[in-house]
C-alpha cells in the first residue's frame, strides 16, 4: 500500500497509534508543535534526503506561510483550511521564484543562495507593514474548519493538525515512491548520468523544490493557527537551523527520521528552556556530534541495526 | 549647501565612508572564505563566529592583560588562527572524504556553539572597545572631516587584502597553495605535506576573519551577533563575485559595500536588501558570478 515496505507499514501504523494515544499522555499543544515541525522537517528532508539539495533558507517559506495564514485568518476571516492552504501556496509561490534562481548553481552555492534569499525575505518582513515588524501578528483567532467546525478547543485543533501532518507525510511518501521520485533519487546519486539519460534534471529539481516549499508553508500556517501568532522568529535563519538539526538527528533520507528528530528536539527544548541561551550551545554540540559520529541519525542507525528500510 | 541628486554632499560622503568600511569587512571575510573553499572544499559557516571571536579576544586582552589595540591586532588573529588549526585538526579533517554538505553543517554547529557561549558570557548587547588614542579625532581632507579610525580601517583592510593577494599570486608558498587547489594528490606526490598545508590554510583564513573582527571592535561594540549579521551578506558577496579569483573577491567586497552606502543615501528602505538584489541580477545574467569560471 502506498509503496510502503512491510517494516515501513508497521512503522506507519505505530506512528498513527502514537498520534492517537499521544494527547492522553502528553500536553496537546506540545504535540501540535511537534507535528508542525515534523511536517516541516519532512518537507526539508524531501530535498536533502531524496534530491541531495541542501537548502539553507527554508525558514522563509515556513515563516511566510505563518504570516499569510495568520493575516488572512485575522483580517479576512477565512476559514481554517483556506488560510492554511493560502499559507502553503505562498510558500510554493516564493519557492517557485527562489528555486528557479538557486537551481542555476549547484552544491555549496545552492546552499548559500537559498540562505541569502531567505535573509532578504527576513529583511523585507522587518520593514513590511503587514507583518507587524517586531511585534508580529498577534492574537490570531482560530477560525472554524470549513466555516462550521469550531477549533477553539485544543483537542479539536489537535485532530486538524494531526490530519494535516498525516496528509503531508503520505504525500511526501507518495512523491518519493513515484516514478518522479525515482528520477529525483537518480539525480541525487549521479546528476550527469541522469542528464545523459534524457532527463531535464533542473526541471525535476525545481518541481521538488516547489513541493517542499509548499509543505513548509503548510506547516508554518498550521503552526500560526495553533499558537495564534506569527513573528520574525519564524522567518529567521535560526529557525532553519532547527529544522536541519531535526532532520539530521532523525536521519537524512529516512522516512520516519524527521518525525523522530522533531519529537526529540522539541522535547529537549522544553526541558532546556530554563537554561536560556544554553539551548543554542546544545544545538551546536548536537550538530557537531551528529556530523562527526552519528551521520545516519537515530532512525538511520536503527534501520541499519535491523537491516530494514525505515 | 552642495547637493548631488538632491542629497547633501556631506551625507553622501558620510555614507560612502561607512559603505567603504563595510566593504572592507566584506572583502576580508570573503577573501578568507574563498581561500578556505579553494583548498578544503568546504564553506566555513563558522567564519562569522570567528570574526566575532577576534573582537572578543582583543577585548579580553585589553580587559585582563592590559594589552592594547596595536599588539591585539597581531595577537588576536594569531590566537584565533591557532583555535582554527585545532578545529581543523580535531573536527573538520574527518570530513574530507564526505559530501561537502557535512562541512557546512559541521561549521554551522561550531558557529552556534561559539555564538551561544559568547551570548551566555556577555549577553546580547556586548561590550564596548575604545578607539586607540593615536586614531582619535577627525582627519581634515579639505572637502570633509573623516574620523581617523575609519580611514585607518579602510587602509588596513585594503593593505591586508593586497598582501594576501601578493602572497598567493607571487610567492612560492602561494604557488604551492594554488597548485594544491588544482590537484592536491599530484602536489602531494611532489613531496609537499598537503594535510599540513590544508591545516595552515584554514588557520590563515580564520586569522583573516579575526583580523577583521579586531578592526571592527571599536566601530561596532563587540557583541555576539556581529558575525552572524555579516556572514550571510558575505555569502551573497561570494556568490556575486564567484570564488575563483582572489582579486575578484576583494573588488566585489569593496564595490558592494560602496553600493550599500549609496543605497542608504538614496533609498534607505532597500539598504538591507540591495546586496541580495544584486545577487539575483548576477544569477540571472551571469550565473557563475562576476569573476567566476563557468
Amino acid at each position: 500500500m502506498l509503496g510502503f515496505t512491510r517494516a515501513q507499514a508497521i512503522g506507519f501504523v505505530a506512528m498513527v497509534a502514537v498520534i492517537i494515544i499521544g494527547p492522553a499522555v502528553l500536553y496537546p499543544v506540545f504535540l501540535m508543535k511537534v507535528l508542525c515541525f515534523a511536517l516541516f522537517a519532512c518537507a526539508f528532508n524531501l530535498l536533502i534526503g531524496y534530491v541531495g539539495l541542501l537548502s539553507f533558507g527554508h525558514a522563509a517559506y515556513f515563516g511566510m506561510g505563518c504570516y499569510v495564514t495568520a493575516w488572512t485568518a485575522k483580517n479576512l476571516g477565512l476559514s481554517a483550511e483556506l488560510a492554511i492552504l493560502l499559507g502553503g501556496l505562498t510558500g510554493a509561490g516564493l519557492g517557485a521564484v527562489f528555486g528557479w534562481l538557486a537551481i542555476r548553481r549547484s552544491g555549496i552555492y545552492f546552499a548559500m543562495i537559498t540562505l541569502a534569499l531567505a535573509q532578504m525575505v527576513y529583511f523585507v518582513c522587518i520593514q513590511a507593514p503587514f507583518t507587524g515588524g517586531e511585534d508580529g501578528i498577534q492574537q490570531v483567532p482560530r477560525p472554524p474548519l470549513f466555516g462550521a467546525i469550531s477549533l477553539q478547543s485544543d483537542m479539536a485543533m489537535y485532530w486538524l493538525v494531526a490530519g494535516v501532518f498525516l496528509l503531508g507525510f503520505l504525500l511526501i511518501h507518495r512523491i518519493v515512491h513515484s516514478p518522479f521520485g525515482q528520477v529525483l533519487k537518480a539525480i541525487r546519486e549521479n546528476e550527469p548520468r541522469a542528464t545523459s539519460l534524457g532527463y531535464r534534471t533542473d526541471d525535476y529539481k525545481w518541481v521538488a523544490f516547489v513541493l517542499s516549499c509548499f509543505l513548509s508553508g503548510i506547516a508554518g500556517g498550521t503552526k500560526a493557527l495553533v499558537f495564534g501568532i506569527a513573528t520574525l522568529t519564524d522567518v529567521h535563519w535560526t529557525m532553519h537551523g532547527e529544522v536541519v538539526l531535526m532532520a539530521l538527528v532523525g536521519g537524512l533520507g529516512t522516512v520516519f527520521g524527521p518525525v523522530a528528530g522533531a519529537l526529540i528536539l522539541n522535547g529537549m527544548e522544553n526541558y532546556l528552556a530554563q537554561f536560556g541561551s544554553w539551548v543554542t550551545v546544545t544545538q551546536g554540540v548536537i550538530f557537531v556530534l551528529c556530523v562527526v559520529a552519528f551521520r545516519r541519525g537515530v532512525i538511520g542507525e536503527l534501520a541499519a541495526a535491523l537491516r530494514l528500510k525505515l | 549647501m552642495i547637493t548631488i541628486f538632491g542629497k547633501p554632499l556631506l551625507l553622501l560622503y558620510g555614507q560612502l565612508t561607512l559603505g567603504l568600511i563595510n566593504g572592507a569587512f566584506y572583502a576580508l571575510l570573503s577573501l578568507g572564505l574563498a581561500v578556505i573553499f579553494g583548498l578544503l572544499n568546504i564553506i566555513n559557516f563558522a567564519h562569522g563566529a570567528l570574526f566575532m571571536l577576534g573582537g572578543f579576544v582583543a577585548w579580553a586582552l585589553l580587559e585582563y592583560l592590559d594589552i592594547g589595540y596595536w599588539p591585539a591586532l597581531v595577537l588576536a588573529p594569531l590566537i584565533v588562527g591557532v583555535f582554527g588549526v585545532v578545529m581543523e585538526k580535531t573536527l573538520i579533517n574527518r570530513l574530507y572524504k564526505l559530501d561537502h554538505l557535512y562541512g557546512l553543517l559541521l561549521t554551522f554547529g561550531c558557529a552556534l556553539i561559539i555564538e551561544g557561549l559568547a551570548r551566555n558570557e556577555f549577553g546580547s548587547s556586548g561590550v564596548p572597545y575604545p578607539i586607540p588614542d593615536e586614531l582619535r579625532g577627525p582627519l581634515d581632507l579639505g572637502f570633509m572631516m573623516l574620523p581617523a579610525y575609519r580611514a585607518w580601517v579602510v587602509v588596513a583592510a585594503a593593505g591586508v587584502c593586497l598582501a594576501t593577494w601578493l602572497v598567493i599570486e607571487k610567492t612560492r608558498i602561494g604557488s604551492t597553495l594554488r597548485a594544491a587547489t588544482e590537484n592536491a594528490p599530484l602536489v602531494q606526490a611532489f613531496g609537499v605535506n598537503v594535510p599540513r598545508l590544508i591545516t595552515l590554510t584554514y588557520g590563515a583564513g580564520v586569522a583573516l576573519a579575526a583580523f577583521a573582527g579586531v578592526l571592527a571592535a571599536p566601530i561596532y561594540s563587540v557583541n555576539p551577533n556581529m558575525g552572524a549579521n555579516f556572514i550571510i551578506t558575505v555569502f551573497a558577496v561570494v556568490v556575486i563575485g564567484g570564488m575563483g579569483s582572489i582579486l575578484g573577491s576583494i573588488v566585489t567586497g569593496f564595490g558592494l559595500g560602496i553600493l550599500e552606502g549609496l543605497t542608504k543615501v538614496y533609498y534607505p528602505q532597500a539598504s538591507a536588501t540591495v546586496v541580495f538584489m544584486v545577487m539575483v541580477i548576477v544569477l540571472l545574467a551571469r550565473p557563475a558570478g562576476l569573476f567566476g569560471k563557468a
